[in-house]
């Protein structure tokens, strides 16, 4: 074979594969394929109405979705529902920021320094299994029963999910990459931000979600020791004056409110991970 | 020039991966280190990248002994580990990240189209092709324009037709700067066909067992009998250095 040869039929071979290098053609997230998602939760919903309607069910200690609707509804008019989910969401937001900001330097700095891992990881991982509600009394006793108890309450919760993601991950990178990195002479903080951190962070997306849904498990708790507003005071509230539906009516807001956010910081995320060669499900 | 000298290197498990090797390397030089796997020859190109350092000896570039990767010293991988979530444009401006932005766009523009990237520069790498890949690291190891190019068998894993048209391109690139390269490959072929000179290493301990000068005109043609005789006589000098005597004409087919 001579190098003419060679080299034209790998213009040959080359030039038809630049198309095929194209990009799949991108699916558009049609409105139907997203309300499959509704299908169920109506579904129950419009079943347990009708099961009460017609009275195979007693509706009194689990109120039916129009009643949990109506009383939604109330306390929307009456201010009171503002109020309550601005409480907790401005609770969730300032524990989410702490939680996060702390976990990612603690996460990334262990990650990636084998010394300060030895120190600080075996207390860690101690502290994490302590269960949240242990640590009211104390934070009671050390920030006081007002606000800063209740965020750092939520931080901690927050915390552990991105600490430990975090630094598993970081020791996860492809040591490939790592050399290249190496290879240009970069920094300790060039090493972490350009390479170590974009590495990892399909994987801090996951862990953000996760301490985002630890966030607002974390905020009931806080919000029981000794709240004056938030939906976690409107739960303790219906409990103590018997009222179901109150009770729902708080859970149903905690679920709408915890789908959005992991909505939002879900859908926030994807456009920094579009560079994903992933596995994609047909459909 | 690049020079090594006396280098050991043992690996902390025990393993002595290379002793007492000596080279020189000309500036300009096409080098190509062959051998089996094993032989040593992946580990001397890290030891002259300062990506590991030495157990003993000492490597030195223009009389500056190589402690630590160097901005003269380029360096191609055998995978292209292009970072994924860059473009590929972003990929290459990773070897010039202290310059200014215009002039560092400027530069990653310029190296892109010498690799033939140019209308690339805005993909991702997982839409790239193996060869494409591994003209894009081409592109990163030449921006910044180093007097050394150190490949570790950059083409091995591309398939036939790819593999000669990059061997070919390589050659071109060489022609506009002409860096020192040195190539660690396991293709004879591939070492015959670049190299100024043919360095054959053997294993237990890696040492340097031949090297050859490969009496062939440029451009040089794989069909030409004085390459087929260079690369017979490549063939046996491997052959004894894996300890395996073949059949010189066995051996060439």
């Amino acid at each position: 074979m001579n190098t003419e040869a060679i080299s034209a039929a790998g213009h040959a071979i080359a030039t038809p594969s630049f198309a095929a290098a194209d990009a799949p053609p991108s699916r558009p997230w049609s409105g139907a394929n997203r309300l499959i998602g509704l299908i169920l939760p109506l579904g129950l919903a419009l079943a347990w109405e009708t099961a009460v309607a017609l009275k195979w069910a007693d509706g009194r200690l689990l109120p039916t979705p129009s009643r949990i609707v109506a009383t939604l509804a109330g306390l929307a008019q009456s201010g009171e529902l503002t109020s309550h989910v601005l409480a907790t969401l401005q609770r969730v937001a300032l524990g989410f920021a702490f939680g996060v900001a702390a976990g990612t330097v603690m996460g990334a700095v262990s990650g990636y320094w084998t010394l300060a891992r030895r120190l600080v990881d075996p207390t860690l991982q101690a502290l994490r299994n302590i269960p949240s509600i242990a640590w009211v009394p104390m934070f009671i006793l050390w920030f006081g029963i007002f606000e800063t108890s209740k965020v750092i309450l939520i931080a901690v919760g927050v915390f552990f999910p991105i600490y430990l993601s975090l630094s598993a991950a970081i020791r996860g990178v492809d040591r490939k990459l790592v050399e290249v990195g190496r290879s240009f002479r970069f920094s300790h903080g060039e090493m972490i931000t350009r390479i170590l951190l974009p590495a990892t962070l399909p994987t801090y997306v996951v862990a953000l979600r996760s301490g985002l849904g630890l966030g607002w498990m974390f905020v009931v708790a806080a919000e029981f020791m000794g709240a004056e507003e938030g939906l976690g005071f409107l739960l303790i509230d219906g409990q103590q004056t018997g009222r179901p539906a109150v009770i729902l009516a708080s859970i149903t807001a905690f679920a709408i409110l915890g789908k959005l956010t992991d909505w939002l910081l879900a859908s926030v995320s994807a456009r920094f991970l579009t560079w994903q060669d992933s596995f994609k499900p047909a459909e | 020039m690049l020079s090594v000298t006396q280098v050991d290197k043992r690996y902390p498990n025990g393993v002595l991966a290379l002793a007492g090797l000596n080279l020189t390397v000309a500036a300009g030089e096409i080098l190509a280190i062959v051998g089996g796997s094993g032989c040593g020859k992946s580990t001397l190109l890290r030891l002259i990248a300062g990506l590991d350092s030495p157990t003993a000896g000492r490597i030195a570039l223009d009389g500056t002994p190589v402690t630590a990767p160097r901005p003269e010293i380029g360096l191609v991988f055998q995978e292209p580990r292009l970072m994924p979530w860059l473009t590929i444009a972003q990929n290459v401006a990773f070897g010039i990240r202290h310059l200014q932005a215009g002039e560092r766009t400027r530069r990653v523009s310029e190296s892109l189209a010498r690799v033939g990237m140019a209308s690339q520069s805005g993909r991702w790498p997982r839409e790239l092709s193996g060869g494409q890949a591994q003209r894009a690291a081409l592109a990163r190891a030449l921006v910044g324009r180093p007097k050394v190019l150190l490949l570790d068998e950059p083409f091995s894993s591309l398939d036939a037709l790819t593999r000669g048209d990059l061997q070919e391109h390589l050659l071109d690139l060489w022609g506009d700067d002409q860096p020192t390269m040195i190539l660690v490959t396991h293709d004879i072929e591939e070492a015959l066909f670049l190299a100024d000179r043919v360095v054959v290493m053997q294993p237990d301990p890696g040492r340097i067992r031949t090297a050859m000068v490969p009496p062939l005109a440029r451009p040089r043609d794989r069909a030409d009998p004085d390459f087929l005789h260079c690369k017979r006589r490549l063939l046996t000098d491997l052959g004894h250095a894996s300890g395996v005597a073949r059949h010189p004409v066995a051996a060439s087919v």
